[in-house]
């Protein structure tokens, strides 16, 4: 108990009788993340065990996973934020593969500069982000429907583009357009590139012993897209719990009628979070475009899906008012862990989907039950 | 008889065809807990909302301490003082107490250029605050869910005074409540009036109204049917009042004066 609070704490004799004390240990435990703090002890203990020695735990295995769970973190931290505001996107996926050929388009088949390419996708990624917020606010349908209209919309006009102008669904050449670009290094390059030849000669991580890239360490740097998902954690994190429009991301999904009536802008805080959300999976597409050095029209089928379970395992409740960013973060680590570990482990990958329900399912259950227990839901 | 803190004459509110208020006026004293007493579909939400700047009145003058004034939007009437505690709308159980208390007015600290809530500040003013009120809350980060309706009504009349609110008007606060709960937001009622601030108080429970109203206006059917003063008028005349007719006197008296 800090010191300001102890000097309003009451007296003995004020005291409700009927408030338990609660023990540090119970408190400390019960927060948000709980759920997916489970989930992760649970996954990397039974991986360690079925794949430990299967190369999943080397220094390439773990940025195997890494890249993988930073990916599904990219987006998961936008669908946190908007599902605590009270609405989804279901369009995140189509947002994904739109953005992407965008991208491409611009900079492949009409040759602008790669940065050009990449804040036009930005800009009209955000407009139609945007226009889901405009939606959902003026029709006051839910977001679960207006996003699903353009889920079809986006993939359809996505699939409609690259055929219109190119006869073709999936557009190669990005990573020559890409090629000194300022811009696309932000989002396809690496770092720490000489923290890595470092640990390779010292002897803590192998090198290639053969082919082109012989002598060079197996992991040369730290993936753009994992800086960008740490960032974008951190980001939200911190937006949502310290800052003042993070209490209003929480209000609006909490009680929207109720946080208009203190003057919080709800209509706003909405419209901005879904705005985020497209902004993220553009982030998504444009480090995974130049990654692939293509953009194809079906990228990114069932992400949006994704995002939300891992939100979900991450402790926010679907109805808006109630989560964490770092619990979303978790949510995608398990779920990359699980995708790439069963692989790791020779597992046949269907099971991957049925090991991922049973997270899922436990997680949400024991979430249920820790919500109750903070907020005090009968 | 010092300048009312808001009056409000001739109040009239059209929705398309239905006439909600028919020529409604109040006043309100510094100090003083107006009670305002209709039965269902009276107009008193409307006549409250109307106040609180949600509604622009079709016809009719509102005065702030003598000035006249014209509310657009609910934020015109916050920032002039009047503080709205709606009934089950006034705080998010979801959040915490700290959080509920500041919502749309966080304290901020600059770390650089960025702005972040101060929570030291806040979490102290929030438990200050409370004890004041007669609540002492476990910790300011504790969820508004976990607090019983009274203690929920008292963060949300708390909030509203800390915030210099001039009038504060509580839309039905008792009527959800238990007997003890209700007893404490009526000493919490008195307390605010204590410090110079004028209540409007809705009910339809007359007991209520009779145990804090200094006066007493009631409604029916858009209008008004007058305003007395506490003492010139009994329970039952504001019951048969807010009725409107003989009838549910004639049920009273067989029903034990029950109602």
């Amino acid at each position: 108990m800090s010191e300001a609070e102890a000097k309003a704490a009451p007296q003995e004799e004020d005291r409700d009788e009927r408030i338990r004390e609660i023990s540090p240990l119970r408190k400390a435990l019960i927060r948000p993340e709980l759920g997916s703090i489970c989930g992760v002890i649970l996954v990397f203990v039974f991986f360690l065990m079925i794949a430990g020695d299967s190369g999943m735990f080397s220094p390439e295995g773990i940025v195997n996973w890494t890249v993988v769970s930073a990916q599904f973190a990219i987006i998961a931290v936008g669908a946190c934020l908007l599902m605590i505001a009270g609405e989804f996107d279901l369009s995140v996926g189509s947002m994904i593969g739109f953005s992407g050929i965008v991208i491409a388009l611009m900079s492949v088949t009409y040759g602008y500069p790669m940065w050009v390419a990449i804040i036009v996708a930005f800009v009209i990624a955000m407009s139609i982000g945007w226009l889901n917020g405009f939606l959902v606010i003026r029709t006051g349908l839910p977001s679960f429907i207006v996003t699903l209209a353009f889920l079809y919309i986006l993939r359809g006009l996505t699939i409609f583009l690259a055929i219109f102008t190119t006869n073709k669904t999936i557009i190669g050449g990005v990573r020559d357009a890409a090629e000194g670009d300022w811009l696309a290094a932000i989002f396809g390059g690496k770092i720490f590139q000489g923290f890595f030849v470092w640990l390779a000669d010292l002897g803590l991580i192998d090198k290639f012993v053969a082919g082109n890239r012989a002598g060079e360490p197996v992991v040369d740097g730290i993936p753009m897209l994992i800086v960008w998902a740490v960032g974008l954690i951190i980001f939200g994190h911190i937006l949502l719990t310290r800052t003042r429009f993070g209490n209003w991301i929480f209000a609006s999904g909490g009680d929207a009628q109720a946080a208009r009536y203190t003057g919080v802008p709800v209509n706003r805080v909405k419209i901005m979070m879904f705005m985020f959300t497209a902004f993220c999976a553009t982030v998504f597409a444009t480090c995974q475009v130049i990654e692939f050095g293509s953009a194809a029209a079906d990228r990114g089928v069932l992400k949006e899906f994704e995002a939300i379970i891992s939100v979900v395992i991450g402790g926010a409740l679907l109805t808006g008012g109630y989560g964490s960013v770092v619990g979303a973060a978790l949510g995608a680590l398990i779920f990359g862990v699980v995708q790439q570990g069963l692989f790791f482990a020779g597992v046949e990958s269907s099971l991957f989907r049925v090991f991922l329900g049973v997270i899922l399912l436990l997680a949400v259950i024991l979430n249920t039950y820790i919500r109750r227990s903070i907020t005090g839901e009968r | 008889m010092s300048t009312p803190l808001i009056e409000l004459k001739n109040i009239e509110k059209h929705f398309g065809s239905v006439i909600a208020l028919n020529g409604v006026s109040i006043s309100v004293n510094p100090g003083e807990c107006h009670c305002l007493l209709g039965d269902n579909g009276a107009g008193k939400s409307t006549f409250i909302k109307t106040m609180a700047g949600v509604h622009k009145p079709t016809r009719g003058e509102i005065f702030m301490e003598g000035k006249q004034v014209n509310f657009n939007t609910a934020r015109d009437a916050i920032e002039a003082g009047i503080a709205t505690v709606y009934q089950d709308l006034a705080m998010i159980p979801l959040m915490s107490v700290t959080r509920n208390f500041w919502m749309g007015r966080e304290p901020r600290k600059r770390l650089g250029p960025l702005k972040f809530i101060d929570f030291d500040m806040a979490n102290r003013v929030t438990m200050e605050e409370m004890a004041r009120m007669g609540i002492h809350l476990r910790e300011p980060s504790q969820a508004v869910g976990t607090l019983s309706g009274g203690e929920r009504q008292t963060v949300a009349i708390a909030r509203s005074v800390y915030f210099g609110a001039k009038i504060l008007i509580l839309d039905e606060p008792t009527s959800a409540l238990g007997v003890r709960q209700t007893s404490n937001v009526l000493a919490t009622i008195d307390k605010v009036r204590k410090k110079g601030i004028g209540v409007v108080f809705i009910s339809h429970n007359v007991r209520h109204a009779m145990a804090v109203g200094d006066r007493f206006t009631v409604l029916n059917r858009g209008q008004t049917l007058g305003t007395a003063t506490r003492g010139e008028i009994k329970p039952e005349e504001l019951q048969d009042m807010m009725a409107g007719g003989k009838e549910l006197a004639q049920l009273e008296g067989s029903l034990g004066g029950t109602v």
